[in-house]
């Protein structure tokens, strides 16, 4: 600075932004920028709130905590949330770190819904319960992993773009099970009757424990994957720059390939949670958009397994609570859509504050008299 | 230059404000001859009396409005506290509803209804695991195969609206035909359909029925979508039955697609769910739609006087559950309301009934079979739900793949 040219002193705009060493911001610092982003986006949506709503800040954020967590009912279902939010979450993870936009964990999961379902409804009775299990995991998984592998193949070998065809590929999913759906149900009605009957087992009475404790294993599972096995170094570089892998031997086809199918199988187990542990049916929504809230999980946490468990929570809560809002106060579900847009964006603008520090140009003062 | 444009810009706006104080003008409707009946209180609602509602979408849906506009009316009509009703929206179909519904009976619902055909498995689940509580569904068609006591389905006699408004459509099509615009034989509807159900096709038989009662050389062409709500699919069906000569559409889809082309290309239009005058000053002529708030005074009055619901609910004219709009005499023919206040005493004391095998065909022959009683096809008689689906001629399906 000292030694710029007077007339370069004279442009210095009054503020720039800088990087920020990442080594060198506190973790009190992180607290800190986080807790006032998060109370600035309280604050201001609570006074949207009172402008659009007329309804009391105070009262609709008690309803939003009421929502979540007002009976052990409602705590369940969140735990459920968070468990089936995570799981597709943790499939998208592992392509993401690696720079691969798998943008079609939609369709992957409803595929292997539908396979799962498909396998319940005519193979049901032709075998013991728990035989049957095995196959319903074995053919959910390999539905996944089938819809995963096309694209990473083409992606692989021809370099074709991975995010318009994993998009593209949720629509081939959806009518799939549209075709499905109009083709096997017999009444002509479109909706397929449950069949707990062939469900996954229900354990300690709750209906969503096996859920939740399988994808708690899957969390730790995929974490340490990541973070300590080969696989997850070569897919850390492979994301960095493909060059430096090649230069260092990694074979980069074979790396996207079997991180594909790593991302399918989640999804697989995902469609086979969703189908055979919850609803015990399928329709074109039984995936409901989680294939894409689950990037922002993954974006919002850095890809850390561990932090997913977190973001899942605020995206559930943000979710159960805005339900609860337009409930508890009559008012239109687009406001409650307005005040979760509000949270999240201070959540990720709090980021570049994070990465980047503002700085006011000192020299400016004299350079302007 | 500048100033010219702002001057421009500012009779464009005024020019603007005026063409929409013309448009909104409900005002122009006559008084209808099928109209919303008040809801009555005779009886008390306890003091820890709670009904819940389980709604698919929000207000932003013409089909989930009709309920929710339902919903307040009755609580407003029976005086319920704030206490004693809860509206959950946007509740899909699926393990959600079941636990919404759970959550429900939680917070003290004596009453829980859903609203949306694929929630009804999760409501039966939730009334087996929740046998004190009763559970009401709209459009399902369960309740008489389970014998679930605490299990209800619901529905209307839309059938008989479609008929009121099929008459006026027949009506349209004579007054063409006395001043010479159309020929007898070129008197061809066109509907525009969701699906290939039952509660579509028993819709549209209703409808033609109705216009064939006063104009008898109608014919019909239907063209389906394939979705409930799809604007462009909607416009794009009218459109192409437009082109085929159909001098007139109505439409059971809840966009509106259908109305929108009709008044763009000035075919008069039969419309659904409500009045869609407002776009369609000129070619709006009436609509009906299902009263829903009759049914939730009736199952609120069973809650609380401890009378049983019954297993199939399915209100008619005389409920109140089948209501019209008033009637648009700029497109309707003379005498549209006159002839639609008689037509609805003659189905009221059962002189007329919509589907008299007498009045139609299939392939040429008179229906007969299970539901063919006294020579009437008895329809939401064994369910509440339509089951009514039989092609009968003079209607011609232009695809089947939905």
């Amino acid at each position: 600075m000292e030694n710029m040219a007077k007339s370069e002193k004279k442009n210095t705009p009054l503020l720039h932004i800088v990087k920020r060493d990442q080594g060198t911001v506190t973790w009190y610092y992180k607290l800190i920028v986080r807790a006032v982003a998060i109370l600035a986006a309280i604050l201001v949506s609570g006074i949207l709130i009172t402008i659009l709503a007329k309804a009391n800040p105070i009262e609709v954020y008690g309803s939003m905590v009421d929502g979540v967590f007002g009976s052990s009912r409602r705590i369940w279902n969140m735990l459920q949330g968070v468990a089936m939010l995570l799981c597709v979450s943790l499939a998208v993870t592992p392509a993401f770190k690696m720079k691969f936009w798998n943008i079609g964990a939609e369709g992957q999961v409803l595929i292997s819904g539908l396979a799962c379902v498909a396998t319940m409804m005519f193979l049901g009775d032709t075998m013991p319960t728990a035989l049957l299990l095995v196959v319903m995991t074995v053919v959910s998984v390999l539905a996944g992993m089938i819809w995963a592998l096309l694209p990473a193949l083409f992606k692989a070998y021809w370099n074709t773009n991975e995010t318009l065809f994993t998009l593209m590929m949720n629509y081939v999913a959806t009518q799939l099970v549209a075709w499905f759906l109009k083709a096997f149900v017999k009444n002509g009605s479109g909706v397929l009757t449950p069949m707990p009957e062939y469900g996954l087992p229900v354990i300690g009475g709750k209906a969503y424990l096996l859920n939740v404790l399988l994808v708690a294993v899957l969390t730790i599972a995929v974490y340490v994957y990541l973070r300590y096995s080969k696989h997850g170094y070569e897919i850390s570089v492979v994301g960095e720059s493909e060059n430096t892998a090649r230069y260092i031997g990694i074979n980069v086809k074979k790396v996207v390939v079997r991180t594909m199918l790593i991302s399918g199988a989640i999804c697989g187990i995902a469609g086979l949670l969703l189908v055979g542990g919850t609803n015990h049916t399928i329709s074109t929504t039984t995936v409901g958009g989680r294939g894409f809230t689950a990037i922002m999980v993954s974006w919002l946490a850095k890809f850390n397994p561990l932090y997913m468990v977190l973001t899942s929570f605020l995206l559930i809560f943000l979710e159960m609570g805005s339900q609860q809002i337009s409930t508890d106060f009559r008012i239109s579900s687009s406001i409650a859509d307005i005040v979760t847009g509000i949270i999240l964006l201070f959540i990720i603008g709090c980021e570049f504050f994070l990465q980047y520090r503002v700085v006011v140009s000192k020299n400016r003062k004299e350079n302007v008299k | 230059m500048k100033k010219f444009l702002a001057l421009l810009l500012a009779v464009v706006m005024a020019l603007g404000l005026a063409a929409c104080g013309n448009n909104s003008s409900t005002d122009a409707l006559t008084e209808s001859p099928l109209g919303v009946k008040e809801i009555t209180k005779d009886f008390e609602v306890k003091a820890d009396f709670k009904i819940g509602f389980i709604c698919l979408h929000d207000e932003k849906s013409t089909y989930d409005k009709n309920f929710l506009d339902a919903a307040d009316e009755v609580i407003k009509a029976l005086g319920l506290t704030k206490d004693q009703y809860i509206i959950k929206i946007n509740v899909p179909e699926g393990n959600e509803c079941y636990e919404a519904a759970a959550d429900l009976v939680d917070q003290g619902c004596k009453v829980i209804f859903a609203n949306s055909f694929g929630h009804e498995d999760f409501m039966l689940k939730a009334a087996k695991d929740f046998p004190n509580v009763e559970f009401c569904h709209a459009t399902g068609y369960k309740a008489h195969l389970e014998n679930q006591p605490n299990y209800h389905n619901a529905f209307a006699s839309i059938y008989e609206g479609r008929y009121l408004a099929g008459i006026a459509a027949g009506m349209k099509l004579n007054e063409m035909i006395a001043s010479g615009k159309i020929t007898a034989d070129q008197a061809k509807m066109g509907y525009v359909g969701a699906f290939t159900y039952a509660e579509v096709i028993s819709g549209y038989s209703s409808f033609y029925l109705g216009a064939k009662s006063v104009c008898p050389s109608v014919t019909m062409e239907v063209q389906f979508t394939g979705s409930w709500y799809d604007a462009v699919e909607e416009q794009n069906a009218a459109e192409a039955l437009i082109a085929r000569k159909c001098v007139l559409i109505s439409q059971h889809a809840d966009s509106m697609g259908a109305p929108g082309a009709c008044e763009a290309a000035g075919v008069p239009n039969v419309s659904y769910n409500g009045a869609t005058v407002e776009a369609c000053p000129e070619t709006f002529i009436v609509s009906s739609r299902i009263n829903w708030a009759p049914y939730f005074a009736y199952i609120i009055k069973c809650a609380n006087t401890g009378a049983k619901i019954d297993t199939d609910w399915c209100g008619g004219i005389a409920e109140g559950s089948v209501v019209l709009t008033g009637i648009n005499e700029k497109a309707a023919a003379k005498d549209t309301l006159k002839a639609l206040k008689a037509a609805v005493e003659d189905l009221k004391s059962g002189k007329v009934k919509v589907f008299d095998t007498k009045n139609f065909t299939v392939e040429g022959k008179t229906v007969t079979g299970d539901n063919v009683i006294n020579g009437i096809f008895e329809e939401s008689k064994t369910q509440s739900a339509p089951y009514f689906d039989l092609k009968i001629d003079g209607i011609t399906r232009l695809n089947e793949k939905f």
